[in-house]
């Protein structure tokens, strides 16, 4: 057994998802290789030749890789693939994107968002919004595989020294050309590797108001999370959405103000260690996750909370 | 330019889903069914292009039993000028579904294909990339702005980080994300017309798509529940729990 693990990184450091997708990976057992995908991506490779458990870094280096396109990376990947029985790879937009596609060119199925290994051909899965787990097993000759990093426990990312081994990096397809990227840039901590998360949704009300969730957000170190009401609504861009469509998280501390817990919504969150929930709605479902709930207004349990944190 | 849409018949959102007490599977008996709600996004997304001169024909296409054929019929009332189901009494798996999908593009001589990002049953997200790699084309996909202009479409694209806009060469598969528009609803003329609309059947086999099973479903359990919570009367209880009980402040 041998597993190519696709790295997720930034172009200067390796993600913390990459850690948790390399615990799954040693899960499966045999040997594993990373492959560092990007444009210039030397630093991440020596990051990576010292996480634990890995035992070559494979370079792929090329400018037609700057944005991890699907097509380019899926080509990458498959062009590689044959000496592996696994290509594993945390869940995120660039892998969502690509995986299926390596899937389909081998002519096997993906299993999308494990959250745990039972052997190297079983798996768990959430399917219905995490309102149930399905026991799976791959029937395939080789098996691609997407990780909910949240699941699983981060690796060292110390103790190993893997050889670094540049590869050949397949002609782009033409077909698809990224024209421009609109990011968020924030000083606070990326959502789904924050240990704290202070959301916000429709009950907060508009995009003003959400600067009283950032205080409380710098207060405790956290990053910002909203419901799907509240991006819809343009409160806070796509990216800050939490739930069984957008980013699953699970910090040891969520803290849910104006959020009423669809089961779309709890699907993202409701791994959290601690969950608060401030609504004002005696009723709303999100109680019934929450460790510590107050019925109350979020707009008088908010300056309170910042001022006395 | 034809469109196809791909529309999935799930369980309604709304409803939770129980876990059948033999662990063999979900139990969907008596469940109310719709239109993945992905699916009505994109099959909006395809009838505005339609309304806009851009498409010539909207085909809408399921993969599923015959029971289907109700999801069918509403996405021909939502503007789709026909459709084709796909039938099948097993499970329909992702890459089994981008086969059938190859090859309706190629039958149908198709422009564009507009498919949800999601599953809301089985939470696949794949069968969009499935296709786009079986066929060679690109993608773009989890597109909220889609905007054709000749042999091309601009995709803008919700990411990770943010919005990321790729421009791909048509034919291309594009799948819809949550705010790529607000589906309209029916309204009861269209619902009347679309019994009249073309809904033809096919199967994998007449399709010549070989079906490989890869994934047995072994069993299904119900996730671990919280524990009931605790009211709190007021923010000081709320930080002394948080410190002292909870210690994660
Ligand atoms: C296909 C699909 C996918 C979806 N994916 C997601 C997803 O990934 N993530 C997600 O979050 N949702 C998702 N949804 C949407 C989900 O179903 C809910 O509509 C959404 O989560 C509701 O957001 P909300 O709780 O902010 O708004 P609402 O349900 O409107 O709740 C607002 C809450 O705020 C409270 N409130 C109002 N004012 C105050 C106040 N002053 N003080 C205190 N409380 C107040 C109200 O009592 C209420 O409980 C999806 C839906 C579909 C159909
Ligand atoms: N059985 C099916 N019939 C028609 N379309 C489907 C089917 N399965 C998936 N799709 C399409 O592919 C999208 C993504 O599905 P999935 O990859 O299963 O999450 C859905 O939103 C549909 O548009």
């Amino acid at each position: 057994m041998t597993t190519l693990l696709i790295a997720e990184h930034n172009g200067q450091q390796l993600a913390p998802a990459t850690l948790s997708a390399l615990t799954a990976a040693q899960q499966i057992g045999g040997d594993i290789a990373m492959l560092i995908a990007g444009a210039e991506v030397t630093a991440v490779a020596e990051q990576a030749a010292q996480c634990a458990g890995v035992a070559q870094v494979l370079v792929a280096q090329d400018d037609s890789l700057r944005y991890e396109l699907a097509e380019n990376l899926s080509a990458l990947i498959i062009s590689l693939a044959g000496d592996y029985s696994h290509i594993v790879a945390p869940s995120n937009s660039i892998t969502k994107d690509a995986m299926p596609r390596v899937a389909a060119l081998l002519d096997v199925g993906q299993l999308s968002d494990i959250t745990g290994v039972l052997s190297a051909t079983q798996f768990q899965r959430p399917i219905y919004a995490g309102n149930a787990i399905a026991t799976v097993t791959s029937l395939d000759d080789k098996q691609v595989i997407t990780v909910r990093a949240a699941s699983f426990a981060k690796a060292s990312a110390q103790g190993g020294s893997a050889t670094v081994t540049s590869v050949a990096v397949p002609a782009g397809s033409g077909l698809s050309t990224w024209v421009a990227d609109e990011l968020t840039v924030s000083e606070r901590p990326q959502l789904t590797a924050a240990d704290r998360v202070v959301s916000g949704g429709r009950g907060v009300g508009s995009k003003e108001n959400f600067a009283l969730l950032e205080s409380l957000a710098d207060k405790l170190g956290a990053a910002l999370g909203a419901s799907r009401a509240a991006v819809d609504a343009g409160f806070v861009s796509n990216d800050m959405q939490v739930g069984q469509t957008g980013k699953i998280v699970a910090p040891e501390l969520y803290m849910a103000f104006g959020i009423s817990g669809a089961i779309q919504h709890l699907a993202g969150m409701k791994d959290a260690k601690v969950i608060v929930a401030v609504n004002k709605d005696e009723d709303a479902p999100i109680f019934q996750v929450a460790d510590y709930y107050l019925v109350a207004d979020l707009f008088d349990v908010l300056p309170e909370l910042i001022e006395k944190l | 330019m034809k469109v196809l849409v791909g529309v999935k018949r799930v369980i309604d959102y709304n409803v939770k889903v129980r876990v059948k007490s033999d662990n063999t599977d979900v139990d969907l008996a008596n469940t109310k069914m719709a239109m993945n709600p992905f699916c009505e996004i994109a099959l909006e997304e395809a009838v505005r292009l339609k309304e806009a001169g851009v498409a010539t024909e909207v085909i809408a296409v399921s993969v599923g039993t015959s029971a289907s054929q109700e999801q069918l019929r509403a996405a021909m009332a939502l503007g789709a000028d026909r459709a084709i189901l796909v039938e099948t009494d097993e499970v329909a798996e992702p890459l089994h579904v981008a086969k059938a999908f190859a090859k309706l593009m190629e039958q149908e001589d198709i422009g564009l294909v507009m498919l949800g990002k999601q599953s809301i049953d089985s939470d696949n997200n794949q069968v969009g990339q499935m296709l786009a790699a079986l066929t060679g084309r690109p993608q773009g996909t989890f597109a909220s702005k889609v905007v054709v202009e000749g042999e091309q479409v601009t995709v803008t694209r919700e990411i990770d980080g943010g919005l990321r806009t790729v421009r791909l060469a048509l034919p291309a598969i594009v799948t819809a994300d949550l705010r790529l528009n607000e589906p309209r609803f029916a309204k009861l003329p269209d619902i009347m017309k679309a019994k009249r609309k073309p809904l033809a059947t096919t199967n994998f086999a007449d399709l010549g798509v070989t079906v490989k099973q890869s994934m047995r479903l072994d069993r299904v359990d119900v996730p671990s529940v919280r524990s009931g919570g605790v009211k709190v009367e007021s923010v000081d209880e709320l930080i002394s729990k948080l410190k002292d009980e909870a210690k994660v402040i």
